[in-house]
């Protein structure tokens, strides 16, 4: 079956989820967000740390990331947070939410005379907006309207040999299936990114890959650290990592072995099917932000020693490779790969688990962390310093 | 003398694979692929969790293969069975001493 039960949005996308996107435009605006959050259901906040005193580029960084993340599939209706005086451009974020054609309500703290009255201006709105989006319906949908987002975090030696090839497998057959899959962590493209530079679409594709590697380098040296000097560590080498290549291949490994279609800023979603690159760093919640951003229905989410983190509208499944990580943390853990080293279970077979897993939790059965709210690790990758 | 050791062969063109078991010299490993097929080794020497082994004899500067794609060259002749690591393979990435401009200084 290469079908699932999504939300057919009226841009064509589809969401595995039909959440209202409590969306402050600044950080000053969390506190109320995350009242009404508490207080209404099919709620989630996009709770951040931005918006105000950054770069005139980041600022306007931010607005998109808003409306990107209001954009996503996965969100049915938005109310905007705002304070009042923010750097993020309220209108705009807004306008473009408008535009999407869902419903979108906005409140503004300063003019609503403060923080209690906003949270109940705010509640009223958030009601009103689930009332509209909670009747809903799901219809069944193809597999090429699928956007997966893929992340590995907290790896240890069981990551570049079991999960991330199970993530790997279940990428290509995304691609396969006409479907869209979403990649980043650029940073971890260093030493290896001759090889993906290799599965590029074309000569530029290949280049923009050397270009975001080298200016994620040239970020580091910029502070006096160079990154890829004393690669692999001597925890690595202790670990079994004779290489720099060896190490990079093992991250890189979870975006299969499909062609390149593009590389993508941190804001900006594919624009066409098949595998893209998005340029984002390594850290979880600014890499599972990113995924948002570019449209991700569910991101697929590797591990060895235990990351636990989820994202607001996206459902993140995690996938662990280290059978004893596994059986510790087996409530925040969606998927044993840890078969994989003790010889239960094939690369193979782990896949069509997952990819089975995928399917559902699509269709809205919830992942682990989403059914005990662990969900809030997001904030948005900026360039520029606080000012 | 233990089977029950594995080693997982990521990709068909691999000639190396990843130990999950500590292994002694002598013992039998059973390397599995992708699909779970597996095929008995005997190991030459002590080799840690998480380490590799040659799956074919390995020339001097011939590639090692991991992923299906080059982890680095062999720097001395492996053996099947061997302790593939630091001590018998190098990156072929980042080396400023081979280049030019390095090797002039």
């Amino acid at each position: 079956m290469n079908s699932y039960m999504g939300y057919v949005r009226k841009d064509g996308s589809v969401g595995s989820r039909n959440h209202v996107a409590i969306i402050p435009s600044v950080v000053c605006a969390n506190e109320v967000a995350e009242s009404i959050v508490q207080n209404t259901i099919q709620t989630q906040g996009i709770i951040h740390h931005q918006g105000c005193c950054q770069t005139p580029p980041d600022l306007e960084r931010i607005t998109d990331c808003l409306i990107k993340v209001g954009e996503n599939p996965n969100v049915g209706a938005s109310l905007i947070v705002s304070l009042g005086c923010e750097g993020v451009d309220t209108d705009r974020l807004e306008q473009a939410l408008i535009a999407t054609g869902k419903p979108v309500e906005r409140i503004n703290i300063q003019e609503l005379g403060g923080t209690s009255a906003a949270i109940q201006a705010g509640i009223d709105k958030a009601q009103e907006l689930v009332l509209k989006i909670s009747g809903y319906q799901r219809t069944e949908v193809d597999l090429s309207t699928f956007v997966m987002g893929i992340k590995c975090g907290a790896s240890d030696t069981t990551s570049g040999v079991a999960s991330n090839p199970v993530i790997g497998y279940v990428a290509d057959k995304i691609v396969d299936l006409g479907g869209t899959v979403i990649f980043g962590e650029t940073t971890e493209f260093i030493g290896a990114e001759h090889i993906l530079q290799r599965r590029a679409k074309n000569d530029f594709v290949a280049s923009e890959i050397g270009r975001i590697v080298d200016e994620m380098e040239a970020r580091a040296k910029a502070i006096g650290v160079d990154m890829r000097k004393g690669q692999p560590t001597p925890g690595n080498i202790e670990g079994g990592l004779s290489t720099i290549e060896e190490k990079s291949l093992g991250a890189i490994v979870k975006s299969g072995t499909k062609t390149i279609e593009g590389v993508i800023g941190y804001t900006e979603k594919p624009s066409g099917k098949g595998l893209w690159i998005k340029d984002s760093p390594g850290r979880e919640i600014e890499l599972l932000s990113g995924m948002a951003v570019g449209g991700a229905q569910v991101i697929l989410f590797s591990t060895g020693r235990g990351a636990p983190q989820g994202f607001p509208v996206v459902p993140v499944i995690k996938i662990c490779g280290n059978p004893i990580t596994y059986d510790r943390m087996s409530r925040d853990m969606d998927v044993n790969a840890g078969k994989i080293v003790t010889g239960e279970r094939s690369i193979e077979e782990v896949g069509e688990e997952v990819f089975q897993m995928l399917l559902e939790v699509a269709s809205g059965k919830t992942s682990k962390g989403e059914a005990i709210k662990y969900t809030k690790s997001m904030d948005f990758y900026c360039l520029g310093p606080v000012i | 003398m233990s089977e029950k050791i594995r080693a997982i062969k990521n990709h068909d063109n691999d000639n190396v694979a990843t130990l999950f078991g500590t292994a002694t010299s002598g013992d039998i490993v059973t390397i599995l692929d992708k699909a779970g097929k597996g095929f008995p080794l005997t190991v030459l020497q002590d080799i840690p969790y998480g380490h590799k082994i040659a799956l074919i004899e390995i020339a001097v500067g011939q590639q090692i293969t991991k992923y299906g794609e080059e982890i680095g060259i062999a720097t001395i002749p492996i053996a099947l069975g061997e302790h593939v690591h630091i001590q018998n393979i190098d990156s072929i990435r980042g080396r400023g001493d081979w280049d030019k401009e390095g090797a002039a200084k």
